[in-house]
């Protein structure tokens, strides 16, 4: 108990106490899983409007590895984007592998599945008549396509969320194609990683909560923003 | 006549190997009402979806106002015309805000939308729901809002695809009622498909019968009804009494048909040895008890039967009878039929007047 009470007030004091080490970290995961969500939300929202509203020949097969992509897990990802970057991998010659960018491309392979399968999911939840409806009021067709978005951003919010918090969390692909390199790589999970492997639990708690806070506080946002205006169950006496 | 304000020619839609419609030729005039009914799966959505310019037929074009359309100038002719859908369609939002959309994505300023649209919101009864959330409304409510959105666009054409049927009975009726006027006022040229008969006859100047994607005919309110050109289109449009017979004989416009069980002199013109079937709308028919040949009227023909059903609704019986020459199907008013007390198995007699007669 002791051992908890002391870290948490240690980790009170690093957070507040503007540890330089402890906010650089913080900062750098934000920009890395940050980009990679954004990646991702450029690249899976209009994979998953496709899915949801065109037939095309092998959409099926598609759908399908989207979904399959929506469970990948990190450490496999992580694998797979350390052989192709590796210095002697078949894309070697960037020389991305131990860098940030690294980080990013990995994170956009675990996030963007997740966006393009709840992105689909949540335009296939709208009524399939609903975009002929926006057509035979007037409606161009890139005019039904922002509509459509907006009567779906409730469930896109949740793809948002979803992206990101699947990657500021998980540490398996981090950690192998980034390498957690001091001031460079190193981010929150792979440093919490770390300094709990060293034993410095005060460190680890810390960099634990930061990270707890700092989903939190994205989901905090994003849900109020989802709830607003949303339907209320009756109160039953 | 004047050039049709939309054309349809040669259309062809196929749903993988069935074809879901194939119409040769569809015009729609500047100003009338056209209503298509036909049983479900008839074809009757996708017919609206190409008149509206929603869905490429797979061959075969449309022309608006004389001119072809094509991906180019569809959008163009999209914003000449409106469509209102069978369920409302509403996007999360106010009344307001979805009246005001079709105009708002014309660009049009708000102070102009608010005076346009404020006139269709009184008169269509929904004036006092503007800031509402849709999500609160009744369905009525909502098909209203659905129809101001239309409808204030002032649209050369609209097209109502079975407007009225995810509505209860008295909604129904009002609406049916309140749209009546406002086309009778507007004089906006409409397309309304659905599958009832009686929202047909109440909207339709024209009423085309739409059948298996094939359109059977397109004529007059009074002609469908009473002259139908098939025994697909009669049964369609509750000809119920279809009696097989044969041409005897024909003199000066009086044709003699015989069918199992008696003779029939009717007005038609056909020669002798044709096969025929008359056709009789089920009000048109009168059930007596049988009291043998003796009392049927003169002007009259009568057939003998045995009543098979008696199915009770809201006015009226409906008596099914099994004559010799086949099924017989009338309506009886709620007072004729206690005065008469029938049951089933009864001997009666089936009457009606030559003139209620449609030979095809």
């Amino acid at each position: 108990m002791e051992l908890i009470w002391q870290g948490i007030f240690k980790a009170v004091e690093l957070v507040f106490g503007g540890d330089s080490e402890v906010w650089a970290i913080t900062w750098l995961s934000l920009k890395i899983s940050a980009t990679a969500t954004l990646i991702s939300l450029l690249l899976g929202i209009p994979l998953g409007i496709l899915l949801a509203l065109s037939r095309f020949p092998g959409r099926a097969i598609a759908v399908a590895l989207v979904n399959t992509g929506m469970g990948l897990p990190p450490v496999v990802v992580g694998l797979f984007i350390s052989i192709l970057l590796w210095r002697s991998g078949p894309l070697g010659f960037l020389e991305l592998i131990y860098t940030p960018s690294a980080m990013i491309i990995a994170q956009v392979v675990i996030a963007f599945p997740i966006v393009a399968g709840l992105t689909m999911a949540s335009f296939q939840s709208l009524d399939p008549n609903l975009a002929l409806q926006l057509l035979g009021i007037g409606a161009s067709k890139l005019q039904a396509l922002w509509l459509l978005c907006k009567e779906a951003r409730l469930p896109l919010l949740a793809a948002v969320m979803a992206g990101f918090g699947g990657v500021i969390s998980e540490v398996g692909a981090s950690m192998m194609v980034g390498g957690n390199i001091r001031a460079q790589t190193r981010v929150l999970t792979t440093a919490t990683v770390l300094e709990t492997s060293k034993g410095n639990f005060d460190i680890a708690i810390a960099l634990g909560l930061i990270l707890l806070a700092l989903c939190f506080a994205l989901n905090f946002l994003l849900t109020h923003i989802q709830q607003r205006g949303q339907m209320r169950w009756p109160r039953l006496s | 006549m004047a050039e049709a304000l939309l054309a349809l020619r040669d259309i062809r839609v196929q749903h993988g190997a069935t074809t879901a419609l194939e119409v040769s030729s569809f015009d729609v005039h500047a100003g009338e009402v056209v209503a298509v009914i036909g049983p479900n799966g008839a074809g009757k959505s996708t017919l609206l979806r190409v008149m509206g310019l929603l869905q490429q037929p797979g061959s075969g074009s449309v022309y608006f106002r004389g001119e072809q359309a094509t991906p180019k100038n569809s959008l163009e002719m999209r914003r000449c015309m409106a469509s209102v859908f069978q369920e409302p369609l509403l996007l999360n939002g106010t009344v307001y805000a979805n009246a005001a959309l079709g105009l708002k994505l014309r660009g049009l300023p708000g102070d102009q939308i608010h005076e346009k649209l404020w006139p269709w919101l009184e008169r269509l009864g929904i004036a006092h729901l503007t800031s509402r959330q849709v999500r609160t409304l009744s369905g009525g409510e909502a098909q209203r809002t659905s129809l101001a959105r239309g409808l204030v666009l002032d649209p050369d054409l609209i097209l109502l695809d079975e407007p009225f049927s995810a509505l209860d009975a008295p909604t129904r009726e009002a609406l049916l009622l309140d749209l009546r006027e406002i086309l009778a006022e507007t004089r906006i040229t409409t397309v309304m498909v659905t599958h009832d008969l009686q929202e047909a006859a109440a909207l339709g100047e024209r009423i085309g019968v739409l059948s298996q994607g094939k359109l059977l005919q397109l004529a007059s309110q009074r002609e469908i009804f009473t002259r139908p050109v098939s025994e697909g289109v009669a049964a369609i449009v509750g000809m119920e009494t279809r009696i097989p017979g044969v041409i005897e004989q024909t003199a000066h416009g009086i044709t003699t048909v015989r069918f199992n069980g008696g003779t029939a002199r009717v007005r038609a013109d056909f020669p002798p040895g044709a096969k025929v079937t008359l056709c009789i709308r089920p009000e048109d028919i009168d059930v007596n008890h049988y009291l043998g040949e003796r009392n049927c009227p003169k002007e009259k023909i009568c057939i003998r039967g045995n009543v098979l059903r008696i199915s009770p609704s809201i006015a009226h019986y409906r008596i099914a009878i099994q004559a010799e020459c086949g099924f017989v199907s009338a309506l009886a008013s709620k007072s004729s039929f206690t005065e008469l007390s029938l049951r089933e198995g009864d001997d009666v007699s089936a009457s009606f007047r030559l003139a209620a007669v449609h030979v095809i």
